[in-house]
């Protein structure tokens, strides 16, 4: 989103290198790239109406010639994501999580990116309404072929909505994969205890039960070796001396693990 | 007999809007040593049930009617003295969030020991012996007794927020949300020594919860909870297995598994409704695929689908059939 800057590394998007972006490409970027932030409480403006929400940021960025053109396209977008046009008047606090939530869709949606980042959207909504929402991305996205970053801790949902899934641990890349692979074949000691602190709602799953000792430590000034190692039980001297390299370890597999390829048979 | 007993229970809060109808007339059990499990969406009335088993309603809520009667005793009708001797002795409550739980001005060790001084009939000393074993238990060092909350992470916290919750080994544990506000690897670790602590000692417990896998994991029964009612009440396998309430079977339809592969979710449609503003008939049935006329009027009675399996719909029978055919 460019609302950080890169401590090191190189960031592309569609090609271009916007590691350091200019201001132009700045702006480009956020009509290519936006964001639908995980709280739909804190992140709407309290004294803006529905329509004003959902019109600001096509007119931060231009994309409407006149007035007539942007409520045209308001309406259609509340149409879209399911919001009734009666509500176009509302403010956020009168609209329930699940509308507020459609709301920052639509912001999203407003200004037609090719890549959202989705940061926890339907962690703050009840079950029956997570599915309406999720419903909601998947048929965007088939219907616009947008292309999503999709940030969680609840593995189901991740399972369900994506391609591909990438695990991390502070700040470290712990294990990537395509979605159907991760399930069926985790590698990595941190992956194999997050799937099994999962608890399954079914009286019929019987599994391995495989409990992290201790809390995720802190990232400033980590010790030396893998992220992992003070909770990992399979770890060694090594673990504790130099940080694993991400490594192919299957087709398409990325595994960061010293011990990776012993544990698992390989 | 049952160790806790609820009949019709009522709460409203009396609000200047009008009442917010926040629980209903529920019944249920709690037997000796068993978990029931809570279960609805936000707004169901799932606290407040918890909150009223502790005649903790806050203001201006109020219990309309009906009886809590634990060991024989109905709760309603005790002096204030006395439920202030039950309360975090022989009942207490594991609240959902950590963060806010506890005072942050108040070591975590003279929170433990204060509930044991105010309940158990010992000296200063002994209550600091039996606050270390407590912290010991829940696996924390002993030497942490004089940090503050702040300084301890949110894992910890709700250990904290446990040790202090069974000090007094009571006989009924009300965990409301205990692992909501969690990460999943600390919710595994904490849920774990709940259910070890719960044997060990033979605590009773109503874990109020929305996620259906922690019920499947730590529950012995469970009642499903929409819009302060319960619609449907049975053992496990009743509700894993046969849920005849199209609410039940709508939020199995809700979740996306790991366990299965399903490439859309079949949410419930709709909205929960407004407390103030309950449907008339059956609370549910605007959102309801099965809904009828007989809905819309009539409020549907409890009925005993099978031994044990409450069921609060004019449907079931339909809804059972499809749910076992799909």
């Amino acid at each position: 989103m460019g609302l950080h800057e890169s401590t090191a590394g190189i960031l592309r998007f569609d090609g271009e290198d916007v590691t350091h972006p200019s201001r132009g490409q700045k702006k480009a970027m956020h009509k290519n790239i936006q964001m639908i932030f995980q709280d739909p409480y804190s992140s709407l403006d309290p004294r803006m109406c529905v329509s004003d929400l959902i019109a600001e940021p096509m007119k931060a960025m231009g994309v409407c010639r006149d007035k007539n053109e942007r409520e045209r396209r308001v309406a259609e977008l509340m149409d879209t994501v399911g919001l009734s046009r009666r509500f176009a008047f509302s403010y956020p606090h009168e609209l329930d999580g699940g509308r507020r939530q459609r709301i920052g869709i639509a912001r999203a949606l407003s200004v037609d990116p090719k890549f959202i980042v989705c940061d926890e959207p339907v962690s703050a909504l009840d079950v029956s309404i997570q599915a309406q929402i999720l419903n909601l991305l998947q048929d965007l996205q088939d219907e616009r072929g947008l292309t999503y970053m999709f940030i969680t801790h609840n593995l189901s949902v991740v399972k369900h909505i994506s391609h591909s899934i990438l695990v991390m641990y502070l700040g470290c890349e712990v294990e990537m994969c395509p979605s159907k692979e991760l399930f069926q074949r985790p590698l990595h000691p941190y992956t194999r205890g997050l799937l099994s602190a999962i608890p399954i709602p079914s009286i019929h799953v019987q599994r391995e039960e495989i409990i992290m000792k201790g809390e995720v430590t802190s990232p400033i000034n980590p010790r030396p070796g893998c992220r992992f190692a003070s909770r990992c039980p399979y770890a060694q001297d090594v673990c504790r001396e130099a940080l694993p390299a991400v490594e192919e370890v299957l087709p398409g597999h990325l595994c960061a693990c010293h011990r990776v390829r012993e544990l698992n048979g390989l | 007999m049952s160790l806790l007993e609820i009949k019709d229970l009522t709460i409203r809060y009396l609000t200047e809007d009008g009442d917010v109808k926040a629980v209903n007339g529920i019944s249920f059990e709690v037997e000796q040593g068993k978990t029931l499990g809570l279960v609805g969406e936000t707004g169901a009335g799932k606290t407040t049930t918890a909150l009223g088993i502790l005649r903790l309603v806050p203001e201006p809520g109020k219990i309309l009617s009906g009886s809590i009667t634990y060991k024989g005793q109905d709760i309603l009708r005790m002096s204030e003295k006395d439920v202030q001797d039950l309360r975090g002795n022989e009942i207490s409550m594991i609240f959902q969030d950590p963060m806010t739980a506890l005072n942050p001005v108040m070591t975590v060790g003279d929170q433990i020991a204060e509930v044991i001084l105010r309940h158990q009939d010992c000296t200063r000393v002994e209550a600091q012996t039996r606050m270390m074993a407590m912290l010991d238990r829940v696996g924390i060092s002993g030497d942490r007794a004089g940090d503050y909350p702040h300084q301890f992470s949110g894992g910890m916290k709700q250990r904290i927020i446990i040790a202090i919750a069974l000090a007094c080994n009571p006989k009924l544990l009300l965990a409301d949300e205990p692992t909501t506000a969690l990460d999943v690897t600390i919710q595994a670790q904490v849920m774990r020594m709940v259910n070890e602590l719960k044997r060990e000692f033979g605590t009773s417990m109503v874990l109020i919860t929305h996620d259906l896998g922690i019920v499947a994991e730590s529950c012995d029964a469970v009642a499903i909870m929409y819009a302060g009612s319960i619609v449907e009440y049975g053992s496990l396998e009743d509700i894993f297995d046969h849920a005849t309430h199209p609410y039940t079977v709508g939020l199995f339809g809700s979740i996306p598994r790991l366990d299965i592969e399903t490439d859309r979710l079949k949410p419930i449609s709709g909205l929960m409704p407004d407390p103030i503003n309950l449907p008339t008939g059956c609370a549910f049935h605007p959102r309801c695929p099965y809904a009828t006329e007989e809905c819309r009027l009539d409020e549907p009675p409890y009925w005993e689908f099978t031994p044990g399996h409450l069921v609060r719909c004019h449907h079931a029978e339909l809804v059972a059939e499809e749910a076992t055919v799909s």
